[in-house]
């Protein structure tokens, strides 16, 4: 089971910053352990974010992401109170969803 | 294309004053700002959060939670310990910096074996969890000015053995730690060194870390720090809570009263 990620969801005026931290080891599959053999990748692949349940961003991923990435966006028509939810799933089938409050 | 080449000129200008513009700018001004820009999303929270939860988690043989544990401030204070660390314990009869208390508690509550975690390397197993819980504590000081006691006569001898330690040259470069951190201006490549044998100031040296380096995306504790110090200076590795990890801290510790705690830091 994965991490916890962390999120923030700032409102000012009508846009809303959403910044997530996503804690995932996100191996390339290029680097060679002590003793010689590939480690193989294992990577975030799909990130999708819902505000209030409608799908708001999908991305897809790849091995040129960074080790526990930062991703940040912004969104429109969202109020206080409102709910963010992020989701990644990785090449290793593992999933994780979590959700925030507009503040 | 004679329209082209007319504005091309002033354009080409333009451009080369931005770039002398970006050439007056200090390589640490440049670093300083590539820091700013990765603070925001500094992932050592992601280690806070799960020390947290370590903390409060019933584990280990004896099915405990740590949240009795004493690191200072009485048994389950977690604010204001970090910067009052390391210090001494009279259940253990020693000075014990932050990672050395928290496997006592790891082992006293929860029945973990301590002499096993002080055996296993860093970023393995259990030293995982200590490392998450060193930060989580760290940030719970977060804002708050180091004050290390000195009234304990163990405390005052930590100190005087961290003083002689940071001074002692030796291994195949003959470095001690004060051939970088004790003059100011050092830098190892263009990293900026920290004055240790006084005060370098908020949020700078002792008080930086646990931090997280993007580097090599690892959470670091004090005693990896001082281990790669260790390392980089040739010595032989200190051991994990060793009495000279622990007296070296107090050393940077007690210097650095004062000092604002920014911990958890992120690092290049």
């Amino acid at each position: 089971m994965a991490d916890p990620m962390r999120i923030r969801a700032q409102a000012a005026g009508d846009k809303t910053t959403v910044r997530v931290l996503m804690s995932h080891e996100m191996e390339t599959g290029q680097r060679k352990d002590a003793a010689g053999k590939t480690v193989p990748a294992w990577h975030i692949q799909e990130v999708t974010a819902t505000h209030n349940g409608k799908s708001v961003l999908s991305a897809e991923w790849g091995t040129a992401v960074s080790k526990n990435p930062f991703m940040q966006f912004v969104i429109k028509g969202a109020k206080v109170g409102d709910k963010i939810a992020v989701t990644w799933k990785d090449n290793k089938g593992d999933t994780r969803t979590d959700e925030a409050t507009v503040t | 294309m004679i329209t082209f080449a007319k504005w091309a000129v002033p354009l080409a200008l333009t451009f080369l004053s931005a770039l002398s513009a970006m050439a007056q700018k200090t390589a640490s001004q440049g670093i300083d700002e590539y820091r700013a820009m990765l603070a925001d999303g500094n992932p050592a929270e992601l280690f806070e959060a799960k020390g947290e939860d370590l903390w409060k988690k019933v584990r280990g043989p004896k099915n405990a939670s740590l949240e009795k544990c004493d690191l200072g401030k009485g048994p389950g204070v977690s604010k204001g310990a970090f910067v009052e660390l390391p210090r001494f314990f009279a259940d253990t009869q020693r000075v014990q910096d932050l990672e050395s208390r928290l496997v006592t508690c790891m082992e006293a509550l929860q029945g973990f074996d301590g002499a096993d975690i002080t055996k296993t390397p860093f970023g393995r197993g259990e030293q995982i969890n200590v490392t998450a819980l060193a930060t989580w504590i760290a940030s719970e000081s977060k804002g708050q000015r180091f004050n290390l006691s000195q009234n304990h006569q163990q405390e005052k001898t930590f100190y005087e053995v961290g003083k002689r330690l940071f001074y002692q040259r030796g291994g195949t470069h003959d470095f001690s730690c004060a051939s970088c951190h004790a003059e100011e201006g050092k830098r190892i490549r263009l990293q900026d060194l920290p004055l240790l044998s006084k005060s370098p100031g908020d949020g700078v040296g002792f008080a930086a870390w646990p931090a997280y380096r993007v580097s090599n995306g690892q959470m670091w504790g004090m005693q990896l720090r001082l281990n790669d110090c260790y390392r980089q200076q040739r010595f032989p590795y200190p051991g994990f809570g060793s009495d000279a990890t622990i007296a070296l801290s107090t050393y940077l510790g007690v210097n650095a009263k004062g000092a604002v705690s920014v911990a958890p830091a992120l690092k290049r």
